[in-house]
C-alpha cells in the first residue's frame, strides 16, 4: 500500500509540474500577478509530493519490504541500518528519485526564500525548473519505476553491492546530486533572464548564491568520491580519469568559471552573455554526466547493468534541453548590452582568463571522454580504443599550471585597469618562496619527473600569493597592527571565501603533486613475521585471522609499522567476502600523517601460509582532502556573506544599461 | 586601446589557448591512446609487439595459476582463441574465472604482460568491449542486448 502511495504521489507531482511549467510562464508574459504567484505554491506542493514519494521508498527499504522489486534487488534484512537507508539511492531507480527530490528542494527554496525576487523573474525561473522536472518525472515513471511490485514476494533481498556499503559512499551521491541539480537553478535563472532580455547586477546577486551552493556540494561530493576510491578500491590512487569521474569534473570546471564570471556581472555590469552561456553549459554538463552514468555507453568502473532504452530517453532529454536553450541563447543573447569597459590587464581580464582556461580544460576532458565513442561510431565498431590517465595528465596538467600561476596575480589587479608590474612586485616574496622550494625539491629528487618540481613551485606560489593578497587587503605592517587586525575582522565574508578557496586549491596542488610524482609502491609475498621496508618505514606482517562481520566474513591482516625501531602504528587491512552476493571487497589499512599515508592491502593467501601484500607510501595525500575541505569552507563562508541576504537583492529602480527586450 | 582592439586581444588569447590545447591533445593522443584487442585479433597477427593495448575477454576456467609468488598467470579467451597473461600484484576483487576481464599492457615473448587489470563495481556487468569480442568470435550466448 505504501509503495503505491509513493508511486501515486510521484504521478501527482508530475501533474503539478506540468501546470507549473505553463501557468506562471504565461502569467509573466501577460503580467498577471496571481498566475505568477501560482509558481510558489506549486513548487512547495511539488516538494511535498516528491518528499512523500521518497519517504515511501525509504520506508520500503527500512522495513525490508521484499514485495518491491527495487528493495529485493538492492537490500537484505541483515544489512546495517545506515546501508538500508543509503541503499535507497544506491541503485538506478532510487538515485533518479533522489535527483527529482533535490530538484524539488531547490524549487521550494526559491519559492520560500526568494521573496525579494521580481515576481516575473521568479515565476519564469520556477516554470523552467518545473519543465526540467517534467522530463525527469516522465523518465522515472516510464522507464525506471522504483515502486514496482513482484508477486510472490521474495524471502529475502539480494543485498546492496558491497562496494557501496560504506559510510563515504552513503553520502557521496546525495552531495554530487545537490551539486549537479544546483546548477539547474543557475540554468533556470539564465533562461528566465534570456526570456526577459535583461541581465544586471541584481540578477548576478540572485544567481550567485545558488551557483555557490551547487559548487560547494559538487566540490564536496567529488572529494568524498575520490576519498572513497582511495581507501576502498585498494589501488593506492584517488583519481583515475574514469569517464564517470570526468562527468562530475566537467560541471565543476564550468561551474567554477561561472562563479567567477558572476562576480564580473555583479561588480562591473559586463560579460553578461558569456555568463548566461556558462550557466547553460554548466547544467548541460550535469545532464551529460547523468546520461553517461545512466546509459552505460562508456566502459567505466561505475557502470551498472544498464538498459539502452533509458539511455535513449536521457539522450533525447539532453538534446531538447541543450538544443532549446542554445537556440534561445542565439536569438536573445545579442540584446544583452554590457556597459562596463575594461583593459585586458585588469581584474575583469584575469577573471576572463580563468574562464577561458577552465572552459578549455573542460573541453579537453570532454574530448578525451567522448573520443572512444566517436572512434567506435566512425569505424562501425571495428576499432575500440580507450583514453586513460596518461592522456589526461599530459593535457590537463600543462593547462592548469598557468591557471594556478595566474590565480595569485588576478586578485591583486584593480578593476578596469590593472598594473601588472606592481602586482608582480608585490608578489616578490611568493616568487622567492616558490623558487627556493623548487630548488629544494630538485636537489632532493633529482632525475625524477619535472612535474613534481613544477607542482611544488606553483603550489607554494599560490599559497604565498594568496596570503600576500590578504595582507595587502588589511595593509599589514603599513598601518599599526591593531588597525590591521580590525580590518581583518571586518573583511567581508565573500573576500574571506575567496582567500580560503584559493588557499585550499594550493594545498590540494601539494597533495596531488605528492601522490602523483612520488608514490612508492611495493608488491610482494610475505609470511607472518617477515618485514618489508618502504620509504624508510618497516612494515612487519604479523599474520592474518578470520573474523565475522554483520553481513560478511573477513580476513584481517595485521602490520606493525616502525621507523628506526620505533613503532609508528598498526595497520589492519581486510579482505571481506559479503555472504549474500559472495562478493569479495578490499579494505585498505591506512595511517594518515601530514607527510604522507602508510597504506597496506592484503591479497590472496597461498597454501604455505603466505599472503600477497601491496604496500604504498603516498606522500602528502592528506593535503588533498584538507585542501578540498578548505575550498568548501571558503564557499560556505562566502555564501553567508550578508549582501546575499539583506537589502541588496532589490533591483535598482532604473537599472543602468539594462534594456528590456520587449 | 580602442574597444575593437581590446576585443581582438581577447580573441587572440582565446585562440592561442585553444591552439595550445589542440597541440597538447594531438600530441597526447598519439602517445597515449590505447587500442582494444581481442584474443582473436592477436592470433591473426594484427597486433605488433611494441605497442600497449587493452586485452578483453573471459578468464578461462581453471587457468588461474597463483604459484609464482606475487605474479599470477591466467588465460584470457574469447572462446575462439586464448592468450596467456601474466600480472604482478593484487587482482581486483571481482576478478574470477569465467568472468569478463579487461587488462592493459603489452606482449613480451608471446605472453601478454599486464600492468593493469580493471575492476568493475557490479559483478553482473560485462564490459561492452568484451561482449563484442565474444560476439565477433561467433560464440555469444548471452541475451539479445
Amino acid at each position: 500500500m505504501i509503495a503505491e502511495l509513493g508511486h501515486f504521489a510521484l504521478i501527482l507531482a508530475l501533474a503539478v509540474a506540468c501546470v507549473q511549467g505553463v501557468i506562471p510562464m504565461l502569467g509573466a508574459q501577460l503580467g498577471r500577478l496571481s498566475w505568477m504567484r501560482f509558481a510558489d505554491q506549486s513548487a512547495i506542493l511539488q516538494f511535498v509530493l516528491v518528499g512523500v514519494s521518497f519517504a515511501c521508498l525509504t520506508h520500503a527499504y527500512v522495513t525490508s519490504d521484499f514485495s518491491v522489486v527495487n528493495v529485493v534487488q538492492n537490500s537484505h534484512s541483515a544489512k546495517p541500518m545506515l546501508y538500508k537507508v543509503s541503499g535507497v539511492w544506491g541503485n538506478h531507480e532510487g538515485s533518479m528519485l533522489l535527483w527529482v527530490l533535490i530538484l524539488a528542494v531547490f524549487g521550494c527554496a526559491v519559492a520560500m526564500f526568494g521573496r525579494y525576487l521580481p515576481p516575473a523573474l521568479k515565476a519564469r525561473a520556477l516554470a523552467i525548473q518545473a519543465l526540467i522536472a517534467v522530463g525527469f518525472y516522465l523518465f522515472i515513471l516510464l522507464t525506471s519505476n522504483p515502486f514496482q511490485r513482484m508477486f510472490p514476494p521474495a524471502a529475502d533481498g539480494q543485498d546492496l553491492n558491497p562496494l557501496l556499503q560504506d559510510p563515504g559512499l552513503a553520502f557521496h551521491p546525495p552531495m554530487l546530486y545537490l551539486g549537479y541539480v544546483g546548477f539547474s537553478m543557475a540554468f533556470s535563472f539564465a533562461i528566465a533572464a534570456l526570456i526577459e532580455g535583461r541581465v544586471d547586477a541584481a540578477w548576478a546577486r540572485w544567481v550567485r548564491p545558488w551557483t555557490l551552493a551547487a559548487w560547494c556540494f559538487l566540490t564536496g561530493g567529488i572529494a568524498l568520491g575520490s576519498w572513497w576510491a582511495y581507501y576502498e578500491l585498494g589501488w593506492g590512487g584517488f583519481w583515475f580519469w574514469d569517464p564517470v569521474e570526468n562527468a562530475s569534473f566537467m560541471p565543476w570546471l564550468i561551474g567554477t568559471a561561472l562563479l567567477h564570471s558572476c562576480v564580473v556581472v555583479e561588480k562591473r555590469d559586463t560579460m553578461k552573455a558569456w555568463t548566461i552561456f556558462l550557466a547553460i553549459v554548466a547544467f548541460s554538463f550535469s545532464l551529460l554526466g547523468t546520461f553517461l552514468v545512466r546509459s552505460g555507453v562508456l566502459t567505466s568502473v561505475h557502470a551498472f547493468a544498464t538498459d539502452p532504452e533509458r539511455g535513449v530517453f536521457i539522450l533525447v532529454l539532453l538534446l531538447i534541453v541543450i538544443g532549446g536553450s542554445f537556440a534561445l541563447y542565439a536569438w536573445r543573447a545579442p540584446q544583452l548590452k554590457s556597459t562596463g569597459l575594461f583593459q585586458p590587464i585588469s581584474r575583469e581580464g584575469a577573471l576572463l582568463l580563468n574562464n577561458l582556461l577552465m572552459g578549455t580544460a573542460a573541453g579537453v576532458v570532454l574530448l578525451g571522454t567522448l573520443y572512444p565513442l566517436f572512434i567506435d561510431a566512425i569505424s562501425d565498431g571495428q576499432d575500440k580504443i580507450s583514453v586513460g590517465a596518461p592522456f589526461f595528465n599530459a593535457v590537463f596538467i600543462p593547462l592548469m599550471t598557468p591557471m594556478v600561476a595566474a590565480m595569485a596575480i588576478g586578485p591583486l589587479l584593480a578593476w578596469k585597469r590593472g598594473d601588472l608590474t606592481r602586482a608582480l612586485k608585490t608578489l616578490w616574496i611568493a616568487f622567492v618562496v616558490a623558487f627556493a622550494l623548487a630548488i629544494a625539491t630538485w636537489s632532493w629528487q633529482s632525475g625524477q619527473s619535472p612535474w613534481g618540481i613544477v607542482g611544488v613551485a606553483i603550489g607554494a606560489w599560490l599559497a604565498t600569493g594568496t596570503l600576500i593578497e590578504l595582507s595587502e587587503r588589511i595593509r599589514l605592517f603599513r598601518i599599526p597592527f591593531s588597525q590591521s587586525l580590525r580590518r581583518l575582522i571586518s573583511l567581508p565574508r565573500a573576500s574571506w571565501g575567496m582567500t580560503l578557496a584559493h588557499f585550499g586549491l594550493a594545498l590540494a596542488v601539494f597533495g596531488v603533486t605528492g601522490a602523483g610524482a612520488w608514490k612508492v609502491e611495493s608488491v610482494q609475498t610475505m609470511r607472518p613475521g617477515e618485514t618489508v621496508t618502504v620509504s624508510g618505514y618497516d612494515f612487519r606482517f604479523d599474520g592474518a585471522q578470520e573474523k565475522q562481520g554483520p553481513n560478511y566474513l573477513t580476513t584481517e591482516a595485521r602490520f606493525t609499522v616502525s621507523r628506526d625501531g620505533d613503532v609508528v602504528t598498526q595497520l589492519f587491512p581486510e579482505k571481506r567476502v559479503y555472504t549474500v552476493r559472495q562478493m569479495p571487497t578490499t579494505e585498505a589499512g591506512i595511517y594518515t600523517m601530514l607527510s604522507g599515508d602508510l597504506y597496506a592491502v592484503v591479497g590472496d593467501s597461498k597454501s604455505d601460509g603466505s599472503y600477497v601484500t601491496r604496500i604504498y607510501f603516498n606522500p602528502l595525500v592528506a593535503w588533498m582532502w584538507i585542501g578540498a575541505l578548505t575550498m568548501v569552507m571558503g564557499g560556505v563562508l562566502s555564501l553567508s556573506d550578508r549582501r546575499f541576504r539583506i537589502g541588496a537583492p532589490r533591483r535598482a529602480a532604473a537599472p543602468a544599461g539594462a534594456q528590456p527586450a520587449e | 586601446m580602442k574597444r575593437k582592439h581590446k576585443r581582438l586581444s581577447f580573441v587572440l588569447v582565446a585562440l592561442v589557448l585553444l591552439g595550445g590545447a589542440a597541440a597538447l591533445v594531438l600530441n597526447a593522443f598519439e602517445e597515449n591512446i590505447v587500442f582494444f584487442q581481442s584474443p582473436s585479433d592477436i592470433a591473426s597477427g594484427k597486433v605488433g609487439d611494441d605497442r600497449r593495448f587493452r586485452l578483453g575477454g573471459l578468464v578461462e576456467d581453471g587457468s588461474v595459476d597463483r604459484s609464482g609468488g606475487e605474479t599470477v598467470m591466467f588465460r584470457v579467451t574469447d572462446t575462439a582463441n586464448t592468450v596467456n597473461v601474466s600480472y604482478t600484484g593484487i587482482l581486483p576483487d571481482l576478478f574470477r574465472e569465467g568472468q569478463g576481464v579487461v587488462a592493459e599492457g603489452r606482449i613480451v615473448n608471446g605472453v601478454f604482460v599486464a600492468d593493469e587489470v580493471l575492476a568493475k563495481h557490479d559483478e553482473n556487468y560485462m564490459p561492452p568491449e568484451v561482449a563484442d569480442a565474444i560476439k565477433k568470435s561467433g560464440q555469444w550466448q548471452g541475451s539479445s542486448n
